[in-house]
């Protein structure tokens, strides 16, 4: 007798659960053409609402306190963490890049790879990032003048839309390494793998609402996150075929710092990082001193 | 206005006996008909589905906001505390004047000179705990004072306690009169009175027939409103328990020509909750309830909530903490 397929229902993550979308609805998910140019039906994907977004800010907001104020060497091992669960899950996620990606298995497990490597990497920076971009600033003056790197808060996050793995962790990472919490929708044409991610995040002791995944279409929620007033920044790496412009123009209803859309950026190489710093906002003590 | 003795001959005349007693409560409340547990959950259920929006929500969300008892009491508070959160019932939202004002600020009895003094001619009023809120545990005496007190300090409405021990053991009679009491001390020197509304705290009542009964019988000892809970006993004001009351204050018109207001109390904080909760009152009590003079809410992080939703529909944008007032800054 053959068995009945146990198929999966993918829904968003939004502080720490994974619900449907508040509007009930769902797309067809599909794999990359074959060289005849069909495309295999994947799976259905929940698809969010700006409902869905403003739930997922008002979890974002909940889990700053906490996760800022974590400290760096803990938000490390929870970082380091993330990266142990995903390499147990490694060949889904090869699987699910390559189906999205029609990618050869080679090349989807070097991404997964370098995925896995990526958390790893900014793991390490959260203990360090403070002594690199921080200062001890020289004063006219008896006093210690110290500049200290603080998270900017809740950062809103327009993942790429083609690299669905290695893109998506090349950008959410570095924003909550430092502290910031973040709202990310995720590539609409291939969100398994980041469901798949959001997985991995809701096993590995990242706190609930400290990095929340809308799946759906990108111009329909961005706006919204872009002009939200308890939104404090907004990356606009995969806005790049939206209007991002007005999107930028939204964000400066409350100050939002605003990262534009990155053209052919390319997630292997060894990321600079001004996608850490871009979220973060400086700290100035001064301290009188002793004799 | 009411005696004691005037609200026991009342009730003798309702209920057709020539003397007060247990029995004769006993067998007046255990003939109301039992509540269907699951009809009313569901009930309540299907309210809450109903979808209020564009203008109708304009509308409730500003009605909510006015029917707002804005509630502070934590053994931590403080007059500057108090004085924070009756300015907010002045000016809700700083950035729109056009905002409605809560109906009252709800307080301890010995914070009443505070907030009346804060809120000086406003429309606003004061309302006060007493009975030795939150557990009702204490000699009558002691009750009638604590109410007496928060009376001459200025409160336009007493916030009584039933007693709950009383109530499960069956002795009606007891919880009958110390509200009648208690509805005496609210008489002010010039003969005018204080509201009175009668706290249930269905959270410890158990059944939904004792949240009836309980209803019934506040109302026959001449509370003005009767109250779903203290707001320190989960579960505090459900929607299923909400409705019984409407039911009952209802059905009590209909019967005696006396309308009696309903607050839920506690646990609602979001503009969602709040609104199937008008949606409730207009379906089951009627139109005639849907205003602050006989429906409040008891509640403090919910005007935050409601706020956010007014700026968003005026603005067109998501709003957030930031930009509504903290009405507890730690600075004082």
């Amino acid at each position: 007798m053959s068995r009945i397929d146990v198929r999966k229902t993918y829904k968003l993550f939004i502080g720490g659960a994974f619900p449907r979308s508040e509007s009930g609805r769902s797309y067809d998910v599909y794999a990359a053409p074959t060289r005849e140019g069909n495309r295999a039906f994947l799976a259905n994907a929940a698809q969010a609402s700006r409902k869905d977004a403003r739930n997922a800010v008002v979890a974002a907001r909940k889990a700053v306190a906490g996760w800022s104020g974590a400290t760096a060497y803990n938000r490390g091992q929870v970082l380091y963490r993330v990266a142990e669960v995903m390499e147990s899950r490694r060949d889904q996620l090869i699987a699910e890049v390559r189906s999205a990606e029609g990618l050869t298995a080679a090349r989807a497990a070097t991404v997964v790879d370098a995925a896995i490597d990526r958390w790893v990497w900014y793991a390490g920076w959260t203990d360090k990032i403070a002594q690199v971009t921080g200062n001890a600033n020289p004063v006219a003056g008896p006093y210690f003048n110290i500049s200290a790197p603080e998270p900017t808060g809740v950062v809103a996050v327009v993942a790429p839309q083609g690299d669905s793995l290695l893109g998506l962790v090349s950008v959410v990472a570095p924003v909550v390494a430092t502290g910031n919490t973040c709202v990310v929708i995720a590539s609409q044409e291939h969100p398994l793998p980041a469901i798949t991610l959001a997985e991995c995040l809701a096993t590995s002791d990242l706190p609930g609402g400290v990095v929340n995944v809308l799946t759906g279409d990108p111009a329909e929620m961005a706006p919204w996150l872009a002009s939200h007033l308890d939104v404090n920044a907004i990356d606009l790496a995969g806005a790049g075929s939206l209007d991002w412009a007005a999107l930028e123009a939204d964000a400066a209803g409350n100050l939002k710092r605003v990262r534009r859309p990155s053209t052919d950026e390319d997630f292997t190489a060894t990321p600079a990082l001004s996608r850490m710093t871009d979220f973060l906002e400086t700290k100035t003590v001064w301290h009188p001193k002793g004799r | 206005m009411t005696t004691s003795a005037e609200t026991t001959a009342r009730a003798r005349d309702l209920l057709g006996v020539s003397r007060l007693t247990n029995r004769s409560l006993t067998s007046w409340l255990h003939a109301l008909p039992g509540v269907d547990q699951v009809g009313c959950d569901s009930r309540a259920a299907g309210l809450r589905t109903r979808s209020i929006k564009t203008d109708s929500k304009r509308w409730a969300i500003d009605l909510a906001i006015s029917m707002i008892d804005l509630t502070t009491l934590e053994g931590a508070d403080t007059a500057g505390k108090v004085r924070g959160l009756a300015t907010r019932a002045l000016v809700p939202d700083p950035s729109d004047p056009s905002t409605p004002s809560p109906a009252a600020v709800c307080v301890y009895g010995d914070m009443v000179a505070v907030a009346r003094e804060t809120l000086g001619d406003s429309d606003i009023k004061v309302a006060a705990v007493a009975t030795a809120f939150p557990s009702g545990r204490a000699s009558l005496k002691v009750k009638l004072a604590d109410t007496k007190e928060a009376v001459a300090a200025g409160a336009d409405e007493i916030d009584m306690v039933i007693d709950r021990g009383a109530f499960l053991a069956g002795d009606y009679l007891t919880v009958f009169n110390q509200i009648a009491a208690v509805k005496e001390a609210c008489i002010r020197a010039d003969g005018s009175a204080a509201r009175l509304k009668v706290i249930m705290e269905t959270g410890e009542l158990v059944t939904y027939d004792n949240v009836r009964r309980a209803s019934w019988l506040s109302m026959l000892a001449g509370g003005d409103f009767i109250k779903t809970s203290t707001g320190k006993i989960n579960p505090a004001a459900t929607l299923p328990v909400t409705l019984i009351m409407l039911e009952a204050v209802r059905d009590w018109r209909d019967e005696f020509d006396e309308q009696i207001g309903v607050k839920p109390a506690g646990g609602i904080r979001t503009s969602k909750e709040a609104i199937s909760f008008l949606v409730a009152v207009s379906e089951v009590a009627g139109e005639d309830w849907l205003t602050n003079e006989w429906f409040r809410f008891g509640a403090s992080s919910l005007l935050n909530d409601l706020i956010l939703q007014r700026q968003r529909m005026a603005l067109g944008v998501y709003s957030g903490s930031d930009y509504i007032a903290d009405d507890a800054p730690s600075a004082y």
